[in-house]
């Protein structure tokens, strides 16, 4: 909403001095924000005068143009210059130049004399031009910013404009008014209106203010006017569309009257642009008392008027001249050569009044905010009518509306007022909300006095009863958000200054501290940051193809995913179900800007929805607890959402410098990490060679729990894809689900005893099948060396001459003790010996 | 090598002025030694078996035995004199010895290569911890709850009316078919719901987490981004008490000066409600108000949904934005070097914001 000051200060005490600045400083306290400030003269400025044309005469020029060599009073005769400076002719007559060929001789004209500065830091000075010295400009509406018209000069006449020679054109086209932008939530509709605006002015700064529907006298009784019918059919959540039409009619306006420059510059500065007087009248009604009415031409109205839902297949062509098809849902205005209008959003193209109306037929109304908020919506069409209607309109307000409106075209187009009018409709029933004496004091947490309680009240314009220790209150008309105690309570706390608030810390009952799995969350989180990964935040939107590919390790059988209705993108349209595609897109931005090598991870949520429908058919209402069994079927439509933790590397594991060589991230980083994860949570990963579409195929290592339950993936990146996504060769990641490792993760670690006997090493190198995996070996020696065994490692894999074809070598260091005595040489080798026997058994490993 | 030296007569025992020069002489090579191989040669030359001093030393024994006692003196204290400058020597020498070794072993320690990467945690995510622990440290608890979340726990159960406007400030990420009332949660709020309808009062809970709305990624606006809530419900709260939280909570994460603004304003789930500023002393341009959130006394719709009653139980909730909160607490003025993941951004915070 723009307030323009000298519209407000016209039913308010604003000083003389005000800001825009300072009337929005005013106006925080209460709650109206801030949002800019619109201030014409920061780009123009004087000396831009009312001047009179003494003589012009027309010189052909050799480029085809014709100028005009112009003689312009601009000081009244007899009167003496009082301006000074390089190009101000002493004599009051400027000489001027102008290409514009619409005025005459004796036009008054506005003359932009050297020195001043126009709209785009335009400087007038006097210069010489077509042979003679230019001292100033006669000035176009676009050129002073005040309106689209360049087909000619300003002739002032033609604007119902005769001032004095000399007059300041900046006021007179009210350019030296500024207006304040602020911002109204959508509860206080009533601040879409100078009426509200200098109500809460009042409110903020403890002055007084008039009602500006005061002003005005409509008849006590609105009787024989326009035939006028409701018939809404179809109300939305039981609210009639519309609950009052006041229909008042005007005859015989001069069509030629032109909009007065105060109006014309109050909605320029409120953000609307004059049409025409009666458009502009009804745009200043509405900005002024927070009515929007609508003006039909009389003459093109065709018999009773009434107002109904639309029937299947109704068209109408509203007013910015597109063909509308109707929903049965829209509320129409109707005549009875079919529709004229959507209700409270725009009126059709047949009744419009144009430059040739004389009569006007004026509707105030009333209408559903929901109703116009979903024609609105369906329509897209939002306009300052829609705005105020959706929000709420003060329903007491039409009447005084539309007597405004007729006043305007009666007083500025020449217009004579029918007597008869039409008022049709009744007043919804008033809110009426009992308040507890002491609810404001303990909602707010200090003490309101009765009295203040009932003065702030009744500052609001509330009728405000005693019952005994309570208020009954009947709030305004126009303040539709108040409904209940608690509304009530702020608005107390608003007039008397949410600063005045005390503070006081309370002290919450003692608490268990982060769960569980928010510590292993934050451990997992840190773990990887410590080894050296960064950190990075990826959008969760990704490609059909990019889940079908990441998301399930088997080709050819995608999981469902959550497709989003309106995504920003078509292309990924999707929610993740893998933390790779997001990762992978950050890895190649990092790469394209020339950061290569990377370690990267995230944790994050991917979305798991099962086969079949997602969410539910219907909700519940609001404002009431729904029972068990609907709050299950909600969480049941919900995907699962598990946390994921993914890594990429590319590139190097650390930067190239002097006394240092880089390595090149490999697969075995991938599971070094994976293991990682694992020993910070306590978990026991199982490594075992895998497979996954998106991965190397002789690269991928399947991580599962010690249950067998698979939780993820490390390795190599499948060739392919890199290339598809432009990343090095050899990249390596890693998936991991968090939420199964965090279950997995142990309760409570039952302590191991140590031991402080000696202890005894043994090295063993065993020739086995190329294919088997080196963990199940290590796995059978531990098997098969019994308890003795503390520890045992693979510290060498070999395979090349001497080891056979097919096959390789695999040395183990093992480490055995006792937890009683010390062992013997003989012991430690009995039991090195069970440990080989085992592995020959299972693998037919021989040693070397 | 010799072990005699060239020239040398064996001074008489009991001629103190020969054995003195004898002395003399010694000292004279000891010292005059520069390396450890010099002194061993002159070691040997005048303390050896064969030097003029143990020649001497041998001599008292064929010397009278009344002589014997005052030679024995002299040649004794001459040798002690004699071994006493090698050992100093020998101490002065190695002592010589390694340091120019240590020197000679000097390194450009600026030229010390990192060979570990240094991790780093996003600051949205460092700050995330680091709001959660002050709640903690008040014995609040952290909650959480889905990102694709019902449209009844983002909406309905927080008030927001079927056709209410306010509906439409967010602009919200539905999941198709739109029918179904299943979307991306445009706020932490749902989390509150169901913070009360898993919990006994008094609550008193902080839901941080990632948000959804339709904005396109531009210098202020993310259609993905973070933000969290607090929601305290028990006896007789006041928005007094949602003041001096906010204040608490306002000077640990900016310091001691560091003071709160309420100003009117509206939102479906709670009544009063407030805009909340902040006066951040260390802004860059100077100290001044920053819009931090909003706040407010718990709308009695809201916990009729959780089935709390609201004539018994009020509470107070309030929600900020990290990105924001990050944005002027650390002074990042584009929004995308938070989104895009560029390892510079991050790597600069490090572990710390």
């Amino acid at each position: 909403m723009r307030i323009p000051l000298s519209w407000l200060r016209e039913y308010t005490q604003l000083p003389a001095d005000e800001t825009a600045e300072d009337l929005m400083a005013d106006l925080v306290s209460v709650g109206l924000e801030e949002e800019a400030v619109h201030r014409p003269s920061e780009s123009i400025s004087g000396p831009i005068v009312v001047g009179q044309v003494l003589s012009l005469v027309k010189e052909p020029q050799t480029n085809g143009k014709t100028i005009n060599w112009c003689q312009v009073r601009v000081v009244p005769e007899g009167q003496e210059q009082t301006l000074t400076g390089k190009g101000i002719d002493p004599s009051g007559v400027q000489g001027i130049v102008c290409g514009a060929h619409n005025f005459v001789e004796g036009d008054k004209v506005v003359v932009t004399l050297p020195g001043a500065t126009l709209p785009g830091d335009f400087h007038i000075a006097a210069r010489k031009t077509y042979g003679h010295v230019s001292a100033g400009m006669i000035a176009s509406a676009r050129e002073l910013g005040i309106g689209e018209d360049h087909d000619g000069i300003i002739v002032l006449s033609r604007l119902g404009l005769d001032p004095e020679i000399g007059t300041d054109a900046l006021a007179l086209f009210g350019l030296d008014d500024e207006a304040a932008e602020i911002n109204v939530t959508p509860d206080r509709s009533y601040c879409f209106s100078i009426r509200g605006i200098a109500r809460e002015y009042a409110h903020a700064t403890g002055t007084s203010f008039e009602d500006p529907a005061t002003r005005v006298t409509p008849p006590a009784s609105l009787e024989g006017g326009y035939d006028v019918v409701l018939d809404d059919r179809a109300p939305i959540h039981g609210v009639l569309g519309c609950d009052r039409f006041v229909a008042r009619t005007v005859r015989g306006i001069d069509p030629t009257r032109p909009t007065p420059q105060w109006m014309v510059s109050r909605l320029r500065l409120a953000g609307v642009r004059s049409i025409s007087l009666p458009v502009d009248i009804s745009n200043y009604v509405m900005f002024e008392l927070g009515q929007p009415t609508h003006c039909y031409d009389l003459d093109k109205l065709t018999g009773t008027i009434t107002v109904r839902r639309a029937e299947d297949g109704e068209k109408l062509e509203t007013l910015d001249g597109k063909v509308r098809e109707l929903d049965p849902e829209d509320l129409l205005i109707t005549d009875e050569s079919g529709p004229i209008g959507i209700a409270g959003v725009m009126g059709g193209a047949s009744t419009e009044c144009s430059d040739t109306t004389v009569s006007v037929l004026i509707e105030s109304a009333h209408f559903d905010t929901v109703t116009v908020g979903r024609s609105r919506r369906r329509h897209k069409l939002p306009s300052e009518a829609s705005k105020r209607f959706e929000r709420g309109v003060d329903w007491q307000v039409a009447d005084e509306a539309a007597q405004r409106v007729v006043d305007l075209l009666v007083e500025l187009g020449g217009g004579v007022a029918d007597e008869a009018g039409t008022d049709v409709g009744s007043a919804p029933a008033p809110t009426r909300i009992l308040l507890p004496g002491t609810f404001a004091s303990e909602r707010i947490g200090m003490e309101f006095s009765e009295e203040l309680i009932a003065r702030t009240l009744g500052d609001l314009g509330a009728a405000v009863e005693r019952r005994g220790a309570d208020f009954l209150v009947t709030p305004p008309s126009w303040r539709l958000d108040l409904e209940t105690k608690e509304d009530l309570s702020e608005e107390i706390a608003r007039l008397v200054g949410y600063d005045k608030i005390p503070s006081r810390l309370p002290v919450a009952p003692p608490g268990r501290g982060l769960t569980r799995t928010q510590q292993q969350r934050r451990r997992l989180v840190q773990a990887l940051a410590d080894a050296g990964l960064t950190e990075v935040l990826a959008y969760p939107f990704v490609s059909e193809t990019a889940n079908a590919t990441f998301g399930m390790a088997e080709a050819g059988a995608p999981r469902p995913a959550v497709k989003l209705a309106n995504p920003l993108s078509e292309e990924l349209g999707w929610l993740r179900t893998s933390m790779l595609p997001g990762l992978l897109e950050v890895a190649k931005r990092n790469n394209a800007r020339g950061l290569r090598d990377l370690a990267l991870f995230e944790a994050g949520l991917v979305f798991l929805p099962e086969d079949g429908a997602i969410g539910s058919a219907s909700i519940p209402p609001l404002g009431e607890r729904p029972t068990d069994d609907i709050l299950d079927a909600l969480e049941a439509g919900l995907p699962h959402q598990p946390l994921h933790v993914a890594a990429v590397f590319t590139g190097h594991d650390s930067p190239a410098a002097a006394n240092h060589t880089p390595r090149l991230w490999d697969w075995s980083d991938a599971i070094d990490i994976a293991r990682l994860v694992g020993d910070v949570l306590g978990v026991d990963l199982v490594v075992a060679q895998g497979a996954h579409q998106a991965f190397h195929p002789g690269r991928t290592a399947q991580l599962a729990l010690r249950t067998g339950e698979v939780v993820g993936y490390a390795g190599e990146l499948h060739p392919k894809l890199l290339a598809a996504h432009d990343l090095p060769a050899r990249s390596v990641v890693l998936e991991l689900d968090a939420d199964a490792l965090f279950e997995a993760a142990p309760d409570v670690i039952v302590a191991k005893h140590i031991s402080t006997f000696p202890v005894a090493t043994q090295d063993v190198a065993l020739i086995v099948d190329a294919g088997i995996p080196a963990d199940e070996v290590k796995d059978a020696l531990r098997e098969g060396a019994g308890e003795l065994l503390e520890e045992v490692h693979l510290f060498d894999v070999y395979s090349g001459p001497g080891i056979g074809e097919g096959k390789k070598s695999l040395a183990f260091g093992l480490r055995f003790r006792a937890a009683d005595r010390t062992l013997t040489a003989d012991e430690a080798s009995e039991a090195r010996a069970a440990a080989v026997e085992r592995a020959a058994e299972r693998f037919g490993a021989v040693q070397r | 090598m010799t072990d005699t030296l060239p020239g040398a007569t064996v001074p008489d025992p009991l001629d103190e002025a020969a054995v003195t020069a004898a002395v003399e002489r010694a000292l004279e090579d000891v010292s005059g030694a520069s390396t450890l191989d010099e002194l061993k040669a002159a070691r040997i030359a005048h303390t050896g078996e064969k030097s003029p001093l143990a020649l001497a030393n041998r001599a008292i024994g064929s010397l009278p035995k009344e002589s014997k006692a005052a030679a024995g003196k002299i040649v004794g204290s001459a040798r002690g004199r004699v071994n006493r400058a090698i050992a100093e020597r020998i101490e002065a020498l190695e002592a010589e010895n390694d340091a120019r070794i240590l020197r000679e072993e000097t390194v450009d320690v600026t030229a010390a290569p990192r060979r570990r990467r240094a991790g780093a945690r996003h600051p949205l995510s460092t700050l995330q911890d680091r709001v959660s622990d002050i709640f903690v440290g008040m014995g609040w608890e952290i909650a959480e709850g889905p990102e694709v979340e019902s449209e009844w726990f983002n909406f309905d159960a927080l008030n927001f009316k079927p056709d209410h406007p306010a509906r439409e400030m967010q602009d919200t990420f539905f999941v198709d078919p739109p029918e179904r009332h299943v979307l991306m949660r445009t706020h932490t709020s749902p989390v509150q719901v169901r913070a009360m309808l898993e919990r006994e009062v008094p609550i008193y809970v902080l839901c941080p987490g990632k948000v959804f709305r339709t904005d396109e990624l531009d210098a202020t606006h993310t259609p993905v981004f973070h933000q969290f809530e607090g929601l305290a419900v028990d006896r007789g709260l006041s928005m007094a008490d949602l003041r001096g939280t906010l204040e608490h909570f306002a000077r640990l994460m900016f310091g001691q000066e560091a003071q709160i603004r309420l100003r009117p304003n509206y939102f479906p789930f709670t009544e009063p409600s407030a805009e909340l500023d902040v006066w951040h002393p260390g802004a860059k341009g100077g100290p001044r108000w920053i819009e931090w959130g909003g706040c407010g006394m718990v709308n009695p719709n809201v916990l009729r949904a959780a089935g709390i009653d609201p004539d018994v139980y009020s509470g107070f909730a309030f929600g900020m934005g990290i990105e924001r909160t990050l944005m002027f607490r650390n002074d990042v003025v584009d929004m995308r070097d938070m989104i895009e993941g560029d390892v510079r951004f991050s790597e600069h915070f490090g572990m710390e914001i």
